[in-house]
């Protein structure tokens, strides 16, 4: 950059610090030299570092600095001298320490110094000043000259001074030590340079209403800004990076022509599960996977559905299949618990379709319950993605079509189906996308077409119901590289100021 | 699921073809078997809860043979007669009412086949039997029993033998406190007067089903050749299932099958009957659901490659197969034989009309609003508990509880949402203020009136966390929020014990209470470890929305 440039650009601050510089200034001597406090003559060396400009040298120091009874001393003079003074005649202990205004310590510490020193001598139990004391009386201690030259750097301390300090640091609260960081300036060639300048001191520096009131901008130069500078940052108000990702999922399906299901969180194991063609002894329903209800327990189921339900869990109902050919419990389809899967929704949703609604497309993205303990890669409460067509028409290929187009848009460039097996689908297939950068398979969700023992009991008429649906967790996690699952729902308000825009 | 682990050497004799183990992995998951991994040696592979007749690594390589063209269509199994007899005494009828049954003969045991085939009995019970409750299988060495077998119920403290692995004899009711099978199976014999047990001919206990065999006549070695098996329990059709799968899988390790006759008081039933079921094909049924139009040559092919027969619009079904419920499920056998991959992708043009849920929309407007007051979204859970939704914030209010919690700390469902904030601010004080949060979360509350007998709402909570949090601060962001809503509310003073008495509002819209703010209480604070004033507003999002749309 033009040394005029640079120049223009110097900051009051800079402009007024500048002029009193030399080679291996102290910062505390320039604070000196010029009417600005601390911290601005600071920001202002560092920006002149910055701009290299000087060098800011770092050094630290001990100095010895009078603690707080050392100021109170150096006001009322040491203890063993108000006890010398005080000894005008013979007096007791408590005389003494009554008139000499000594605390217990100070009087024994007193005590034992000037008898050090033979300053003072015994009279059955009185004291009394001795010659040496006189004539200490009338010269300063060490201690004392030592401490009325404080602050001091210990390593520039005098024979008479180092004694001094061994003296006092014995004692309680009299000098302390404290380190001190110097900051040294050491100027470079860019200096020397940038000292010839005319450096104009009336520049504008921020322009104000008054300025431009005034004309004053016509007249005077504005003071040139350092655009490469970093700035602090600042935060605003945000949505949490799950609720993002959710709204990014629900604007797929929007697209897609798809209307959004909504329904309890808190359901009958009749909608959740044995609408579903669940049995009623699967793994599934058992304590270790789902959370039930302890009040209210039971919920109500309806009469009419329920008698279908029932029939096709027993023997196939009017759907040509066997069933699961056992005794369907009613009382066990009225327990409630928190609802395991976003199915629930899409039954409940059939449940309430006429023939005339179709083809109809439906889709929630919400929170599902498993019975799990809360680690690193499990979450009790968690988000479900889910999707149903309702189509007379709909087949297998519409199925994997639905699919492509869903995960193209979540930015997956390729699906591919593996068959598997879920209680209420079959066909039932695997998920697999294509990973974007790693190029390999993994495994997203699940799909498959609703069994007809699912859907003639809701509909009424048993046509093909596509459906898929994953947990929305993984692809969260994946995008925002986050390896513990608990990191999701953490609120730690610091890593949800800083997160990132949800943008595929 | 299940996972098995199959010896890569007796895989290749099975299935008749040696394969890579690149082709096993390609090929292993296209018929709806997980391929988990491969060694020098072995693989391991998760069978679907719907195929316990994949469970052996019999049943499996006969699966996968039929799918790789080697060995195609129905697995026959002859059946030799025989005058064996098991004998159903009319009291297992309130017990454990039934049994099937069947012989293998001419089988080499060695310790590796032992295991395997206790390994599959246990594989089956966990699984397709529900850990014993729908079924337990025993497996006995023929040369040790004395036919006719008796099946009978009789009282726990007549019975003694020597359990599986014990040295003395115990009474049935010691065998369930003192036997670790007999500990672990006890409840399913819990609450009966009387036990089921099959004896022989010389009043010999074999067992006593679904706990434990006898060590004496219930345990195979190396010397056995001939087993006796049975599957007891209380729906036949299940039972002569599992039957099927064991004597097929002895079968395919060289065993020939011997009937029984299974003599109820009624009736005589001869067991096993490896006879295929039958269901009726509808070409144009399967093809409406693939997409494709696949001819009935082609249909017939798929059926073979899957293990089927098929003859005149008819499918035969192996007598072992079990998920088979619906044509539907053959519709998918057929898919799977056809091959997913071949499937196109196509996109229906039918027209549908998207469409956000109304509540969700309102929602998402409050929430954007709130950002633009610079306030952070939290996302926390229903599941709290008691201490934090009553205790802390020194307020009573009704929970609903989960009867299954896994730990105290998350036992029941939230019934209003400050304090899941309240817990929030907890956690972030470390991190510097001011801390402005909201969230719109679901609560929940008993109801007689639902279907449930629970209510659930959608509530906003709204928390200012500074040095300077007020009452003023709260109650403008209501009326901001309310004017932009183009609603008028008004407020009363109210008493909320979580709250500065004198310093807490209810809100009330259309006659109807729907907010409460104020100044928590330093109690509160306390509670929560907090040292900065909070102000809070809670709001019924829900009745809000309903209040809306009623204008």
């Amino acid at each position: 950059m033009e040394i005029k440039n640079l120049a223009e650009m110097l900051h009051p601050l800079e402009r007024t610090v500048l002029p009193v510089l030399k080679e291996n200034i102290e910062l505390k001597e320039i604070i000196a030299k010029i009417k600005l406090q601390d911290v601005e003559v600071m920001r202002a060396l560092q920006w002149l570092e910055n701009k290299g400009i000087i060098k800011i040298k770092s050094d630290a120091k001990e100095i010895i600095n009078l603690d707080s009874n050392g100021i109170s001393y150096l006001k009322n003079k040491l203890p063993e001298r108000r006890f010398l003074e005080a000894l005008t005649k013979e007096l007791s202990l408590n005389e003494i320490k009554e008139k000499a205004k000594l605390n217990d310590e100070e009087l024994s510490i007193s005590l034992g110094i000037l008898k050090r020193k033979a300053a003072i001598e015994f009279v059955k139990d009185k004291i009394k000043i001795a010659e040496n004391g006189k004539k200490l009386l009338n010269k300063e201690f060490l201690e004392e000259i030592f401490l009325k030259k404080l602050p001091l750097d210990l390593k520039e301390l005098s024979n008479e001074d180092k004694y001094a300090y061994n003296e006092l640091k014995k004692r309680k609260k009299i000098i302390k030590k404290d380190v001190v960081k110097l900051k040294f300036v050491s100027l470079t060639d860019l200096y020397a340079k940038i000292s010839r300048e005319k450096i104009e001191t009336n520049v504008i520096g921020a322009l104000t209403p008054g300025i431009i009131k005034s004309g004053e901008w016509k007249t005077k130069k504005f003071r040139r800004y350092d655009v490469k500078i970093n700035v602090p940052k600042i935060y605003p108000g945000k949505r949490h990076f799950v609720n993002e990702a959710i709204n990014y999922i629900k604007k797929i399906w929007l697209e897609m022509g798809f209307v959004e299901m909504e329904g309890p969180l808190l359901q009958t194991s009749f909608w959740d599960l044995d609408a579903l063609f669940v049995p009623q002894d699967h793994p599934a329903r058992s304590m270790q996977d789902t959370f039930f209800i302890k009040n209210p327990r039971y919920g109500n189921i309806p009469a009419e559905l329920a008698k279908k339900v029932k029939a096709t869990h027993e023997n196939g109902w009017t759907t040509s299949s066997k069933g699961w050919q056992y005794k369907w419990d009613e009382k066990t389809a009225k327990e409630n618990l928190l609802r395991t899967h976003t199915t629930v929704l899409s039954a409940q949703t059939i449940a309430k379709l006429k023939e005339t609604d179709l083809p109809a497309k439906f889709f929630s993205v919400n929170k599902v319950f498993r019975n799990e303990s809360l680690d690193w890669k499990h979450l009790f409460e968690f988000n479900q993605v889910e999707g149903i067509v309702i189509d007379p028409n709909a087949n297998l290929k519409n199925l994997f079509g639905y699919l492509k187009e869903f995960y193209k848009k979540m930015g997956y460039k390729d699906v591919k189906l593996v068959p598997s097996h879920f209680p209420y689908t079959e066909p039932s297939m695997e998920i697999m996308v294509l990973h974007p950068t790693r190029n390999e398979w993994i495994e997203l969700g699940g799909s498959g077409i609703f069994r007809p023992e699912v859907v003639k009991p809701l509909l009424g008429k048993a046509v093909p119901v596509l459906a898929w649906g994953q947990g929305m967790e993984r692809i969260i996690t994946e995008y925002y590289k986050i390896t513990d699952l608990r990191d999701l729902y953490k609120n730690d308000l610091k890593q949800l100021k800083e997160s990132k825009m949800w943008l595929k | 699921m299940a996972t098995i682990t199959i010896n890569k050497k007796e895989l290749a004799e099975l299935l008749g073809k040696n394969l890579q183990d690149r082709e096993l992995k390609e090929k292993i998951p296209m018929l709806g078997v997980g391929f988990e991994s491969i060694d020098k040696d072995n693989l391991i592979i998760e069978i679907n809860p719907n195929r316990p007749d994949m469970l052996s690594m019999q049943g499996f390589a006969r699966a996968f043979s039929s799918f790789l063209g080697v060995k195609k269509g129905l697995a026959k199994y002859s059946i030799k007669d025989s005058d064996y007899k098991v004998v159903i005494d009319k009291s297992v009828k309130d017990v454990r009412p039934y049994t099937a049954c069947a012989v293998v003969k001419n089988l080499k045991f060695d310790d590796e086949k032992i295991r395997e085939i206790i390994e599959v009995q246990e594989k089956l019970h966990a699984t397709y039997g529900r850990n014993r409750k729908k079924f337990a299988i025993g497996i006995y060495p023929f040369e040790k029993i004395n036919m006719p077998i008796y099946y009978i119920a009789k009282k726990p403290n007549d019975v003694k033998f020597k359990p599986l692995e014990f040295q003395r004899e115990l009474t049935a009711l010691q065998i369930l406190n003192q036997h670790p099978a007999g500990k672990e199976y006890a409840h399913l014999l819990q609450g009966l007067e009387k036990f089921p047990f099959f004896i022989d001919s010389k009043n010999k206990v074999l067992s006593m089903p679904p706990i434990i065999n006898s060590d004496d006549t219930g345990k195979i070695s190396k010397k056995t050749k001939d087993v006796f098996i049975e599957c007891s329990g209380f729906d036949y059709n299940i039972l002569s299932k599992v039957i099927n799968i064991i004597a097929t899988s002895l079968t395919d390790m060289g065993g020939k099958i011997y009937n029984v006759k299974i003599v109820y008081p009624d009736k005589e039933i001869s067991s096993p009957n490896l006879e295929p079921s039958k269901m009726k094909i509808d070409i144009s049924y399967i093809n409406n659901i693939i997409g494709e139009k696949l001819s009935e040559a082609k249909v017939k092919e798929c059926l073979l490659k899957m293990g089927y027969e098929y003859k005149n619009k008819i499918a035969f079904i192996p007598a072992y197969r079990t998920d088979i419920l619906h044509q539907i499920d053959l519709v998918e056998d057929i898919a799977i034989a056809y091959g997913y991959e071949n499937l196109e992708p196509v996109v229906p043009t039918i027209a549908t009309i998207g469409k956000e849920s109304n509540l969700a929309y309102f929602k998402e407007k409050i929430s954007n609003f709130l950002v633009g007051f610079s306030f952070l979204e939290t996302s926390t859970f229903c599941i709290t508990n008691k201490d934090v939704q009553t205790k802390l914030m020194d307020h009573k209010i009704g929970l609903i509880e989960l009867s299954n919690a896994l730990s105290e700390e998350y036992s029941c469902l939230r019934a209003w949402m400050i304090p899941s904030l309240m817990q929030v601010l907890q956690s972030n004080k470390h991190h510097e203020y001011p801390q402005n949060i909201f969230e719109i979360g679901t609560i929940f509350k008993e109801n007689p009136k639902t279907e449930t007998n629970a209510e659930e709402n959608e509530r906003l909570a709204v928390l200012f966390c500074s040095k300077d949090a007020n009452f003023t601060q709260i109650k403008q962001i209501l009326d901001a929020l309310f004017n932009a809503l183009g609603l008028k509310y008004s407020t009363e003073e109210t008493d909320h014990q979580s709250f500065i008495t004198g310093r807490v509002a209810r809100v009330i819209v259309n006659d109807q209470k729907i907010a409460y703010m104020g100044e928590i209480n330093p109690i509160v604070l306390n509670n929560f470890s907090l040292e900065m004033p909070v102000a809070a507003l809670e709001l019924n999002v829900t009745e809000l929305f309903n209040i809306i749309n009623s204008i």
